[in-house]
């Protein structure tokens, strides 16, 4: 008979250093999936005992009770109770406490030890407890809590062996839980101060760096410009450090193009693995260095303690338009990429607002609408001055990033109000004390984001990338025939389809047909109008110098325009909207961000032809 | 006094919390986070520019951001 090894589940208060515990528990050799039906994150490893005998590890989200007020703490709840069909319960529980916070996180310890299940108490951070003055009993606190307390270091990893000595006690001689289970949730309070009071060995005024810190981080006009000077050089790092990365990524991927190119004779396969697979997926990692720059700032400061600073300062601002702090950071994060924006909504606890913010996401501009917004304005904007310093050209840009956040701001209203009908934003957070961030905790985070955006929107990216390849190379044109391939192709007959339906809004027939492959990625759209106008160009930097005279000739600047509108709302990113399915766990949503992103372009577009056209443009 | 209008680094007393008032899902965190009759709480911060919302609150030994709207439901009395 195979035995599973044991299963211990790391539960308690977030802030705890529970993460930091587990991943100096199990190292990284992590495993991220999803619970069973739901789409929070599960993250599972494996330790030992002193013996060698493996521990299977989870690492449950963070929870304030077991009655739960968002989806992470129902899953808390589920599988503490052992009520999560299709997951085991598990053998015992590892009850994270921040030593410096007794007094609030004990009431949600004597909870779990109440459920009679073998546990053990980590009281973790105790450097950092006394570090603001407090000196604590942990002998005190194992006889009055009736289970073993080992007092841990997490980050210098301080404590783990006795800690492992005490879970393998307790998994071999359980010991029946003397915590009554609470007959209200206010003599249970009062029963984990008492606790904690008498815990406490002595006491001094504490928290003064953190104290100190805010002063600065918090104040009124202060904090705001630092949190803009910080905002500012993490956009300068993800523009800025990324170029290099991938400049290597795009040639590594033209080396082995051309590879291929000389060793198959040309032809389907050829053509398959160059134009498809190579180019698909090549469109997907190019994101990855400004994807990895940006999450290693996030985690940086989430880690470090100031993120849940940055949302109190922005709170007010975002409350505005029925959003909160929290959706900040998120929303920051898209104006690089909506791929990690959406990724980083995880963090709002409220599911209401944390959709509204995966719906308004695609229309922060992110990098790749930048190619298609130069190419634009460089052709029908004349580079003149509108006042001392400000360029036209400048002016537009500024506009249209404007237009999206505007944008925003009205889909973020009406969608909180009509779609997720939520009636308040709430801001209610704890702030956990500064912390210097450590390394390898970063380090294994970042690992972990990359893998998940390669794995999991790389395969459906991959898939998308080569239903538009062969939209665009079948049928082949024959041979002789003064019809261009890409005209003859699928994707050349959806364009004479689309062509009534956009004609409305001033696009024309070769507008149409870029729309199509720019599906996959906006800025695809100026190497797709290249090949429309028979342009051989090398690469897109190329093809968009030698572009601009060609759309100047023959697009209208009333047409023009119309197209940068649409650009700022359309939805043309199938990244954006798999990540989107992948974080709404289904279809409804992205079927429906597509939707009135699509509307939202088309009325846009068309509103700007015809004032234009208006004005004799 | 509420809470939204006790001054910055006074010490008080949680006296009463008006829970009818609170949404259910945010009585419910505030609970969690250790808002109780009794409790001793600080204003240590508040809110940027004009608008002073939210505040960060001391309650016990932690550190919570909260809303003026919420703020307004807590009662406490000055500690002498």
């Amino acid at each position: 008979m195979t035995q599973l090894p044991p299963l211990v589940a790391l539960v308690g208060n977030p802030n705890a250093g529970k993460s930091a515990l587990f991943n100096a528990l199990t190292g990284a050799r992590q495993k991220i999936a999803n619970y069973p039906g739901v789409t929070v994150e599960r993250k599972s490893g494996r330790a030992s005992f002193a013996d060698g005998r493996p521990v299977e590890m989870i690492d449950l989200p963070g929870a304030y009770s077991l009655d739960p007020d968002s989806l992470d703490e129902a899953v808390t709840r589920d599988v503490v109770l052992g009520n999560l069909s299709g997951h085991r319960r598990p053998d015992a529980l590892l009850i994270v406490l921040d030593a410096g916070n007794l007094d609030n996180h004990l009431r949600f310890a004597l909870e779990l030890i109440a459920q009679g299940l073998p546990t053990v108490v980590a009281l973790n951070m105790i450097d950092l407890a006394e570090r603001d003055g407090l000196r604590l009993d942990s002998q005190a606190l194992a006889c009055a809590l009736g289970v073993p307390v080992i007092e841990t270091v997490a980050v210098r990893r301080r404590g783990l062996e006795p800690l492992m000595t005490a879970l393998d006690g307790a998994l071999k001689n359980p010991v029946a839980s003397i915590e009554p289970v609470a007959t209200s949730f206010g003599a249970q309070n009062q029963r984990a101060r008492d606790i904690a009071r008498s815990a406490v060995i002595s006491e001094t005024a504490g928290r003064q760096w953190t104290r100190r810190l805010d002063a600065v981080l918090l104040h009124p006009v202060g904090g705001v410009v630092i949190l803009l000077g910080l905002l500012f050089l993490m956009f300068q790092a993800v523009y800025g450090w990324s170029e290099a990365p991938i400049g290597w990524i795009e040639s590594g991927f033209a080396l082995l193009s051309d590879g291929i190119k000389n060793v198959l004779p040309n032809g389907y396969l050829r053509s398959f693995l160059t134009d498809g697979v190579i180019a698909g997926v090549g469109s997907v990692i190019v994101f990855l260095p400004q994807i990895l720059i940006l999450f290693l700032f996030i985690l940086v400061l989430e880690a470090s303690g100031y993120m849940t600073r940055a949302a109190f300062v922005m709170d007010r601002m975002m409350a505005a338009v029925g959003l909160s702090g929290h959706s900040f950071i998120p929303l920051l994060s898209s104006f690089a990429c909506a791929i990690p924006g959406i990724m980083a909504t995880r963090t709002i606890m409220d599911q209401k607002e944390r959709l509204a913010t995966i719906l308004i996401a695609p229309l922060m501009t992110c990098s790749a609408r930048l190619p298609v917004y130069t190419v634009i304005i460089g052709a029908f904007i004349p580079a003149s001055s509108v006042g001392p310093g400000i360029g036209l050209q400048g002016l537009v840009l500024f506009g249209l990033y404007i237009a999206g956040i505007l944008g925003a701001m009205l889909a973020a209203s009406v969608i909180q109000r009509f779609v997720t009908q939520s009636r308040t934003s709430s801001f209610l957070i704890e702030m956990p004390r500064y912390q210097w961030p450590r390394p390898r905790d970063i380090a294994i985070n970042l690992w972990q984001r990359a893998w998940v955006f390669l794995r999991r929107a790389g395969t459906i990216i991959f898939a998308a990338t080569i239903i538009l390849w062969a939209l665009l190379s079948f049928p082949k044109a024959p041979d002789g025939s003064n019809v261009s391939q890409v005209e003859y192709s699928v994707a050349g007959r959806i364009a004479d389809g689309l062509e009534p339906i956009v004609r409305p809004i001033g696009f024309n027939h070769d507008i149409a047909l870029a729309l199509i492959p720019a599906m996959a990625a906006r800025e695809v759209a100026v190497s797709a109008l290249a090949t429309v106008y028979a342009i051989d160009a090398a690469d897109e930097d190329a093809a968009a110098t030698s572009l601009g005279p060609k759309l100047a000739a023959d697009w209208s600047l009333a047409t023009a325009l119309a197209f940068l509108a649409w650009f700022v709302f359309a939805p043309q990113c199938i990244s954006t909207i798999a990540v989107t399915r992948r974080e709404t766990n289904g279809w409804k949503w992205p079927i429906f961000m597509v939707s009135y992103l699509f509307a939202l372009a088309y009325a846009a577009a068309g509103i700007t032809y015809w004032t234009a056209r208006s004005f004799g443009l | 006094m509420q809470l939204d209008h006790l001054p910055l680094n006074q010490i008080a007393l949680i006296r009463a919390i008006d829970w009818e008032s609170l949404p259910d899902q945010e009585g419910h965190r505030l609970r969690a986070l250790g808002f109780e009759t009794g409790v001793t709480i600080e204003v240590l911060h508040k809110g940027i520019l004009m608008w002073r919302d939210p505040l960060a609150v001391r309650v016990g030994r932690m550190t919570v951001a909260l809303r003026t709207k919420v703020a307004a439901a807590i009662d406490c009395e000055l500690s002498a």
